[in-house]
């Protein structure tokens, strides 16, 4: 029997892949009062926004969701669990039902997946995602004082581990990073999965994805693409690449940079463009199917979605554009070694 | 205009900062011992500035909280954007402060270091964290029984070490030994062997362990001098001179506190290097070791001597005074030396730019030669080129109050040889045709990406962008800037120039890609006239619109000769070249790889081809007729003086190093491929498919090698040590001599090539031993044999340059590397195969059809899509 890992891989060696779009932007769509998020949980907070514990209140909404992604073409479901850690879920007041949100996603995700497979036959893939918190390990938040942390590695590891664990338990067949603005708080992550394998005696394979802040293409750690890749090559990613961050068009140079460096899978989802004076996404599917497209035509990638703004019509889009496409090649690495700063640095052989 | 950088890039030796480093650095504990870290920062950002690629912090310090100091310095400097943008290196004897750094650290850093002393488990657990946190190691040459003392110990335990992480799946690139520098001339005479036993054990190490790196501590060697810094400084010195070739690829070491080679007293020089290498002793009274420490109580405090002296050349005459600076990297005095050189230059009626021309020219030579001949190291050269840019930017604004008011420039213009590509000859001098013709030149150097490019047309608001390649690859790379700037939306004009590229190329490939003007600058001389127009109010329409019907035309003419022409593959093949091999070459006289370390370039210069000398300069003519021709013999014979005067200077300056390596394979045809079965290779050549008249066979590299048995040769030659000398001509945007250097470089490549093929076919493989040739018959190749280079028409693949390389280990044995596009670095540089059959010739197979790719691409074990790239040119 194959690993996921395995079978991703020979789906990956036939075509382009898809996966996902945007939750929050259609979670929107159901127009969801206070008491919808609450549930019978009884919790103190206000849990509008919680857009992550609707798993147990309202399941319904990311059930629609997940399915409507899949009827779009996706061969993937990220699981609805960005926010599901308990740093973020703190704000909520909802920390002690990190494993329960992550577990229940997972499952959620896992037996559409499951379903859809079992109708074409053609496998579906669970990646279960964990967002980058809102604390960092590699920035001080107070100007006056550079050496200070708001968090420090052994708690964000532990918070990772707590939620991937609960990812895998759901059935999740990979754990994806992502939105990774903090270089180091990726490396974090990393970690978290390495000990979960140790736990499982198993491989958990990792997605990786990192967020770019500016269009000279850095994260807010300040490390450039490849710099980025050298510094996660370890992790050996099932796939690294981009997502968030800007529109298709702004990420183009630097999806082109990371296909010429990085031997192993690239995963691009961009937002539906930039957002217009209203802060609303309103590039059309095709348009974005266009941009993603090329990236396809020029061997740049193995795998597409969409983030912020994007809709099940984009990925029906995507789908549509990137059919038939032959899947990118993976370049050959001289055996030089890579090192990094924030800047990348390769040793001459 | 471009600022002058130190064009010293893409040496081997990593300059690792050591002055974060408690235990190192005496100012530096002082600073964390007191809390000030603010100040402890600036040390970092200093070394950083001054050229370490990798800096390395240490704590150790038994009064302090080191896991506490790791991690307090970590987070803050990596709140430094300019320090944190290189590599850490963490560095500690134990693992808890190791761990807690990299805990800190976002990028890849190196750890520094583990080992096998506490046995094999603990040794493995340590590696696999590293490996989760992704960290490169430094492994220390230590077991449970010791320290590696001796050659055969290192080997040992370095081997043994390589092979338990290559086990566990590390990376064998990210590990980089310490194989232990320890301290010679202790008067105990198992130490005397302490440095040979390092050296040799690299060497050998590194044949053993695939992909791995060396550093080493060098102040343990000089252990029993301390408190004599100057012969500690000179030891260290020595140490590196020989090691560096050797393989040691790092070292943990103050710029500060290494001499020139050349400067170190010759007696203690001569002493120490005896020491260093136990050489036997040169009295029958006195060992190596009692010679060094008798002398070195001469130099036992001349450090408060040197500190005097640091005094003492402050006194010295003004160009003495700036050359010194220049050579010791002192910029403390610069500015007041070059304004004091300034108003003395004056003085007498001269003008600013002859203190470059002068005292600061000549210092930077000094410079360049040691470097050159590698007796300077990379940091230090690197202070030596920042003197030189304070001093030049003092003097800049002098310059340009000397020049005329309301000269406006005509236009901007960038300037870039394209990703992948490194020659920049015929780029220069379009740039400085422009440039005396009123334009502004950007120029962006070579293997600039297209992001750059553009990124720089618009922050510059460039009238024109100007791109440039000689390699084939480049073409394609062309074709992708042009993509970029259609989707870019640009409309300025794309000129077209190099080697390689062609009108047809560019009305083929590149207009199409581009709806704004491109145009195929055939030369130089048409730059300015193009340019002219292209920015003209008037003329630019007419100019653009005749272009771009001439390309339309070019376009037209190649799809009405459609793909009739070609023959099958299979009707090729029946059609190959048969040599009679009875006639074939014997087998070599002396098969193998044979390496020239430093072939005498006096010898070069006899054999040198000066015609296409005087082409690269766009002078049309045969040499020697060219120096009395008519129209251009004025100023070919300035040229021709002007370099002959720096081949002189070349060759009493040593400025450059002739590096080769060739050798001789058994092998057999197969098809069209020749296979190397000893060495498992098997090369795929390409074969003509043009229809022939007359009889005349399609020919195939393959035809000339005999299927029963025959031999194949290949050489990689290249000109090393040229970029000191570009440096210091570009620090002083001295272009002329840039390019003429290069130009000259160029032609010592290809008498290398002429040179070595030479010996070969006398003595090498000896085919032809009676061989007389004139320089003219070489020139003319009136010889037997051949010497077809990948990437040129007889075998347009330049992908087999890696498997010719691989075979004759060119990166070690002449020191020649291959960018992503198979350009050769250095830039001068020629390799190819030997074929010794007489009957064999040079041909260009020119057009090939698909089936031929096909095959192609299957014999050669690749893609389609790959074997369409690499043969792009051929498929038009």
């Amino acid at each position: 029997m194959m690993t996921a890992r395995e079978q991703f891989l020979a789906e990956a060696a036939k075509r382009i892949l898809i996966t996902d779009g945007a939750f929050g932007t259609e979670i929107q769509n159901w127009k969801l009062a206070e008491a919808d998020y609450a549930g019978a949980l009884g919790l103190s907070h206000d849990q509008k926004g919680n857009n992550d514990i609707l798993a147990l209140t309202k399941p319904e909404v990311p059930e629609a969701i997940h399915r409507a992604y899949f009827e779009a073409g996706a061969d993937i479901a990220e699981t609805n669990t960005f926010s599901a850690n308990r740093i973020s879920q703190a704000d909520y007041g909802a920390e002690h039902l990190v494993r329960e949100i992550n577990v229940e996603s997972a499952k959620l995700a896992r037996k559409l997946a499951d379903e859809y497979a079992a109708k074409d036959g053609r496998p579906r893939f669970v990646a279960g995602a964990i967002g980058p918190t809102n604390k960092t390990l590699s920035l001080s938040p107070d100007v006056n004082d550079p050496g200070y942390r708001e968090i420090d590695w052994d708690t964000l590891v532990d918070v990772y581990l707590e939620q991937a664990r609960a990812l895998v338990e759901g059935g999740a067949d990979f754990i994806l990073i992502e939105t990774v603005f903090d270089t180091l708080n990726a490396k974090a992550g990393i970690m978290a999965v390495r000990k979960l394998e140790a736990e499982l005696g198993r491989e958990v394979p990792i997605m990786l994805s990192m967020t770019l802040t500016d269009l000279s293409g850095r994260n807010l750690s300040g490390h450039t693409v490849e710099a980025f890749w050298h510094a996660v090559r370890h992790a050996k990613p099932l796939t690294i690449g981009l997502n968030c961050s800007f529109g298709a068009t702004q990420l183009r140079p630097h999806v082109k940079t990371l296909a010429e460096t990085a031997d192993t899978l690239i995963m691009i989802y961009p937002n539906a463009g930039l957002p217009n004076e209203l802060g609303a996404y309103d590039e059309m599917p095709d348009t974005t199917a266009g941009f993603v497209a090329e990236w396809a035509i020029a061997g740049q990638v193995n795998v597409l979605g969409g983030c912020c703004g994007s809709t099940p019509a984009h990925i029906a889009a995507m789908a549509k554009a990137v059919a038939g496409l032959p899947a990118r090649q993976l370049p050959e690495l001289e055996p030089v070694t890579r090192l990094a700063g924030l800047e990348p640095f390769i040793m001459a052989a | 205009m471009t600022t002058p950088t130190p064009a010293i890039s893409g040496a081997r030796f990593v300059n690792i900062g050591e002055r974060t480093n408690v235990t190192g650095s005496a100012r530096f504990k002082k600073l964390i011992m007191a809390g000030d870290y603010p100040a402890a920062v600036e040390v970092a950002r200093q070394q950083v500035e001054n050229g370490a690629q990798v800096i390395d912090v240490n704590m150790d310090e038994g009064l302090l909280d080191a896991v506490e100091a790791m991690t307090t310095y970590l987070k803050l400097i990596a709140a430094e954007p300019d320090i944190a943008r290189v590599p850490v290196m963490i560095d500690s004897s134990k693992w808890e402060v190791i761990e807690a750094g990299l805990k800190c650290v976002s990028g890849k850093p190196i750890v520094n270091s583990i080992s096998m002393k506490e046995g094999e488990a603990p040794f493995l657990e340590y590696a696999r964290k590293c490996m989760d946190y992704g960290a490169a190691v430094v492994v220390m040459a230590f077991d449970e029984v010791g320290q590696a003392d001796t050659k055969e110990r290192k080997i040992e335990i370095c081997e043994r070490a390589y092979k338990l992480l290559t086990g566990i799946g590390f990376p064998p690139e990210d590990i980089i030994f310490d194989p232990n520098v320890f301290a010679v001339a202790t008067g105990i005479e198992e130490h005397n062997n302490y440095g040979v036993d390092f050296i040799e054990a690299v060497k050998v190490i590194r044949e053993r362990c695939p992909h791995v790196h060396f550093s080493g501590g060098l102040s343990n060697l000089s252990f029993s001098f301390r408190g004599n810094e100057p012969v500690r400084r000179a030891m260290h010195s020595i140490f590196l001179y020989h090691a560096i070739p050797a393989g040691l690829d790092m070292a943990i070491v103050n710029a500060g506190q290494l001499d020139v080679y050349d400067q170190i007293d010759p007696e203690l020089r001569e002493a120490c290097e005896d020491v260093i290498l136990n050489r036997p002793a040169r009295s029958a009274d006195e060992t190596p070791t009692e010679r060094l420490v008798t002398l070195a109580e001469k130099f036992r405090g001349t450090d408060a001597v040197a500190e005097k002296q640091a005094e003492e050349w402050r006194g010295w005459e003004v160009t003495k005074r700036i050359e010194h600076a220049l050579v010791r990297g002192i910029d403390a005095y610069v500015v007041d030396d070059t304004e004091e050189a300034r108003v003395a230059i004056a003085a007498r009626g001269g003008r600013p730019i002859e203190v470059i021309e002068g005292p600061l020219m000549d210092g930077m030579n000094v410079v360049g030669d040691l470097f050159g001949s590698g007796k300077m190291f990379l940091p230090q050269v690197v202070k030596s080129a920042r003197v030189m840019k304070k001093a030049v930017a003092h003097l800049i604004p002098f310059i340009e109050a000397e020049k005329l008011p309301g000269a406006k420039a005509k236009g901007r213009i960038i300037m870039a040889t394209v990703k992948g590509d490194v020659h920049d000859i015929g780029k220069n001098i379009v740039g400085v045709v422009l440039q005396c013709n009123g334009y502004e030149v950007i120029d962006l150097g070579v293997m600039v990406p297209w992001s750059k490019i553009l990124e720089s047309a618009n922050e510059n608001d460039a009238d024109i962008i100007g791109l440039s390649g000689l390699i084939t690859p480049s073409l394609d790379e062309m074709v992708t800037v042009a993509e970029e700037m259609q989707r870019s939306e640009m409309t300025i004009p794309l000129l077209i120039g190099g080697a390689t590229t062609s009108k047809v190329h560019t009305a083929l490939r590149i207009d199409p890609a581009y709806k704004g003007p491109v145009i195929h600058v055939l030369d130089a001389s048409r730059a300015v006239g193009v340019a002219s127009q292209l920015l003209s109010d008037t003329q630019r329409d007419p100019y653009v619109s005749s272009v771009s019907i001439d390309y339309a035309k070019v376009r037209e003419a190649r799809e009405g000769k459609g793909q009739s022409d070609l023959l099958s593959l299979a009707d090729a093949r029946a059609n190959a070249y048969q040599p009679d091999f009875a006639d074939k070459s014997a087998a070599p006289a002396q098969p193998g790889v044979h390496v020239f370390d430093d072939w005498d370039l006096a010898d070069l210069i006899e054999t040198f081809d000066w015609t296409p000398f005087f082409r690269a300069w766009e002078l049309a003519g045969t040499y020697p007729a060219i120096l009395t021709d008519e129209v251009v013999g004025e100023s070919a014979s300035g040229l021709y003086a002007d370099a002959r005067a720096m081949l002189d200077k070349i060759v009493a300056e040593k400025w450059l190093t002739a590096r080769g390596v060739c050798g001789f394979w058994q092998c057999r045809r197969e098809g069209d491929d020749v296979v190397l079965p000893a060495e498992d290779i098997r090369l795929p050549f390409l074969r003509q498919q043009f229809k022939k008249s007359r009889g005349r066979a399609n020919f195939c590299l393959a035809d000339f090698i005999d299927p029963a048995g025959d031999w194949l040769g290949g050489f990689a030659v290249g000109i090393h040590g040229i970029e000191p000398h570009l440096a210091r001509f570009q620090a002083v945007h001295d272009d002329y001599s840039d390019i003429l250097l290069k130009a000259l470089a160029d032609r010592f490549a290809e008498a290398f090539a002429e040179r070595l093929h030479q010996h070969v076919r006398t003595t090498l493989w000896g085919y032809a031993p009676g061989e007389q040739l004139t320089n003219v018959a070489l020139i003319r190749e009136e010889y037997r044999g051949i010497r077809p280079a990948p990437g040129y028409p007889a075998c347009p693949d330049h992908s087999l340059k890696p498997v010719l390389f691989d075979l004759l280990n060119a990166q070690e044995n002449a020191g020649i590397t291959l960018t992503e596009s198979q350009a050769m670095l250095p830039t001068s540089a020629v390799s190819g195969f030997y074929f010794a059959h007489p009957e064999s010739q040079y041909f260009g197979v020119a057009r090939i059809g698909r089936d031929q790719v096909e095959d192609y691409a299957a014999r050669r074990g690749v893609d389609l899509p790959i074997a369409e790239r690499w043969l792009r040119p051929n498929l038009d």
